[in-house]
């Protein structure tokens, strides 16, 4: 909003050299509304629009034919209690927080300590850095085939370096008890380099004399990380965490790519569940799969309201 | 907002639009419906341009089949403007594009998708576009009927058989001519183990793949899709499963697409593979000697594989003056050396009409067998299923990833899935 109402007096500033006549809204206010329009334009086409067509979609019973057809029932909230009582419900939730919270975990900790190794900017330190963007820049289809191939139960070069070591055989990708496990080690590798890229970054703004000071009063590097480098992070940190949320919350393709959410439902998230709602059967079922994506749209929300109220709290004090 | 200007205040605007928009990335994926309707073509323009979606986006313009498109085009006097689409991509499409009102003049689609888009009433029927459908073979067309009407025309077909690896048999001392119902098939598959090859690999993927590969079983046990925890259903199940326990089986079997069954088959390790005619071409090219026995069923005689292959079909327009070239076009399709023409330029399709059918024998005698299974196949949503089979493949492929997975027993998951199945489709 702020940007609007920047253009919009830096365009009034412009094209109005004499605001004396009052006749009508003044011309500096139809310009502004003329700068704003395409900003609002895409904004509604583009957000406002979409988020209104789920919402409808989840108040609506449409079956294909109503799809077709554009006769949908309006069924208020029926479509939510379903997905509550649905089976998968309660699996996908707990699925969905073991994955994101595993997740973010684990990215954050291996990215911060990541960054925190590459700061000390050694011989090639560039090199390998730009070394670990990587699974990055791959396409996801390629990095979650690979991960795929890698877990193969019978053929994959994970299983053979265990056997190698005389262990079983683990059914990664295919066995209730590890299919989420897999997906979840896949994805954090994923998202190490957005951690680290961001961590890097963060680290940069921290003076170098505060370690020199610190040094001086005899603090070890384990005590320099604790009292200056994690503290001065903290709205790094913040962002780094609310950011990985909101990613992981919506990972499908990984998950699809690997094991379509299965077997069974064993590593179906919410946001598997959607797309298999809308996508992934012969049968589009547009109704639950908008509900369940309305379901995360305020699970998102909720965290995300959550951490600008701790941002305001922290600039007050 | 107001903020001293420090670094923080600096980077937070940018980071706060981006938390902005990453919340609307997820706002999108559940608004499925809004993008795309342009993207494919609109019959709004003129009369002399029609429009033709198919599911084969690996035939580019200047592949034989385009240009076999083309022909029957340039035959009824107009330009065909064609796009390719994946299957799914297909069927969501043409529901978009009905809603819009822009569907195309014809539809090439996988068959089970026909009695979902059918029940929708954006389909014109046969009848209304005057075409014989008498010649076409019954199992085949049954796809397409829906309520007593039809609506649409396999443009061939296509099943499963199983393959196998003529060396590891020999090897092993299997004859490929002694499996005739399950439980030679099973001591087949022993034998070859013991022998220190792999025995069988197929598809139990969670998806519509997975159904259409543990068909041939479930009917083969003589289980019915309305019946889904019947004793046959449990038996066809504790089949599978008791391949993958004894290690007859791999189980990355589970996660298998009908594609990695066939790179799997392609390695020479494997003595069977459940696969489709599509592979034929790819089974002759191969390191090793293949053949292909019938899939049988449980107590001998050839199971009833589910068939494959997609049905030419018109959905309704608004201008009904341009049915009549529409028409000339499917009939250019569908026509017995229509048939065999496809057959040819795809190379894997078997013609759905007997006239088609010995026309492709005497042409190529090695698809013989194919052929026969082809007759012996049965539609996924014959017995009247119809836009009731997407659901009940659902729940039936979930049991199959229950079951081998260990999730539960196949009976348990097989009872939970015809829970599901009743109560998505009462």
């Amino acid at each position: 909003m702020t940007t609007i109402e920047v253009a919009a007096t830096a365009a009034g500033v412009d094209r109005q050299p004499a605001p004396r006549r009052r006749r009508g809204p003044a011309a500096s206010q139809w310009a502004a509304a003329g700068f704003a329009a395409p900003l609002l334009v895409y904004l509604i086409l583009f957000y406002v629009y979409p988020l209104w067509r789920n919402i409808d979609l989840s108040v609506h019973d449409y079956t294909i034919r109503a799809f077709v057809q554009g006769n949908a029932d309006f069924v208020g909230f029926e479509k939510y209690a379903e997905i509550f009582s649905s089976a998968t419900f309660p699996t996908a939730l707990w699925n969905t927080a073991v994955f994101t919270v595993v997740s973010i975990v684990f990215q954050y900790a291996i990215g911060l300590a990541l960054a925190v190794f590459f700061r000390s900017g050694f011989r090639l330190s560039g090199l390998l850095r730009a070394m670990f963007l990587v699974p990055w820049l791959l396409p996801l289809i390629v990095s979650a085939s690979t991960w795929a191939w890698m877990l193969n139960s019978d053929n994959g070069i994970v299983n053979s370096v265990l056997g190698a070591f005389g262990l079983a055989q683990i059914n990664w990708l295919t066995s209730p008890d590890t299919a989420l496990l897999s997906v979840t080690i896949a994805n954090i590798w994923l998202g190490i380099p957005f951690n680290l890229v961001i961590l890097y970054s963060g680290l940069q703004n921290i003076p170098g004399e505060v370690y020199e000071a610190a040094s001086l009063d005899g603090a070890g590097p384990w005590k320099q990380f604790w009292s200056i480098t994690f503290p001065l992070l903290r709205p790094v940190s913040a962002i780094t965490i609310l950011l990985g949320l909101i990613y992981t919350l919506k990972v499908v393709d990984v998950i699809w790519i690997m094991t379509t959410g299965g077997p069974g439902d064993a590593s179906t998230t919410l946001a598997i569940w959607s797309y298999r709602e809308a996508f992934g059967t012969g049968q589009p079922d547009f109704s639950p799969a908008a509900a369940v994506g309305n379901l995360l749209i305020v699970i998102a929300l909720v965290f995300g309201f959550l951490h600008l109220q701790l941002q305001r709290r922290q600039e007050d004090s | 907002m107001h903020h001293t200007p420090d670094q923080t205040q600096t980077r937070r605007r940018p980071t706060t639009l981006a938390a902005l928009s990453a919340l609307a990335l997820v706002g999108v994926l559940g608004a499925c419906s809004s993008g795309g309707a342009a993207a494919g073509g609109s019959t709004g323009g003129d009369d002399s341009t029609y429009t033709w979606w198919d599911p084969y986006p690996q035939h580019d313009d200047a592949s034989d089949w385009a240009g076999r498109v083309q022909a029957c085009g340039e035959e009824a006097g107009v330009t065909i403007e064609r796009t390719a689409y994946d299957t799914t991509a297909l069927t969501n499409q043409a529901l978009l594009a009905a809603q819009e009102g822009t569907s195309p003049d014809v539809i090439l689609l996988d068959n089970p998708a026909v009695s979902t888009l059918a029940d929708t009433g954006m389909l014109t029927t046969v009848e209304e576009f005057g075409l014989d459908t008498s010649a076409i073979d019954e199992n085949l067309l049954a796809a397409g009927v829906v309520g007593g009407d039809t609506y649409g025309i396999p443009i061939g077909a296509n099943t499963l058989s199983l393959y196998y690896n003529a060396e590891v048999l020999e090897a092993a001392g299997v004859d490929p001519a002694s499996i005739t119902d399950w439980d030679s098939l099973t001591a087949a598959l022993k034998t070859v183990t013991d022998n220190g090859d792999k025995g069988i690999t197929f598809a139990g993927i969670g998806t519509e793949e997975g159904s259409f590969q543990f068909l041939p079983w479930f009917w083969g046990a003589g289980a019915d899709l309305r019946d889904l925890d019947s004793p046959e259903a449990v038996a066809a199940l504790e089949l599978w499963k008791g391949w993958l326990d004894d290690g007859y089986a791999p189980n990355s079997v589970i996660n298998n697409s009908q594609n990695t069954v066939w790179e799997e088959f392609l390695t020479g390790d494997f003595a069977f593979a459940e696969n489709g005619t599509w592979q034929v071409n790819s089974a002759a090219e191969a390191d090793f000697e293949t053949g292909i026995v019938q899939l049988p069923a449980r107590d001998g005689g050839v199971a009833p594989a589910p068939t494959g292959g997609e049905f030419i079909m018109a959905p309704v327009q608004e201008d009904t003056a341009r049915y009549d070239v529409t028409r000339q076009i499917v009939e250019c399709m569908t026509t017995p050396e229509g048939f065999v023409e496809t057959a040819n330029t795809f190379a894997y399709y078997v013609p759905p009409t007997a006239d088609g059918q010995a026309a492709l024998i005497e042409e190529k005698p090695e698809l013989e067998p194919w052929v026969e299974a082809v007759r012996n196949a049965k539609g996924r949503t014959s017995d009247d299923l119809g836009a009731d089979y997407p659901v009940i493949s659902e729940a039936l492929w979930t049991a199959v990833q229950n079951a081998l997975s260990g999730a539960a027993t196949p009976e348990e998951a097989l009872t939970t899935a015809q829970t599901e199945a009743e109560s998505a489709t009462s």
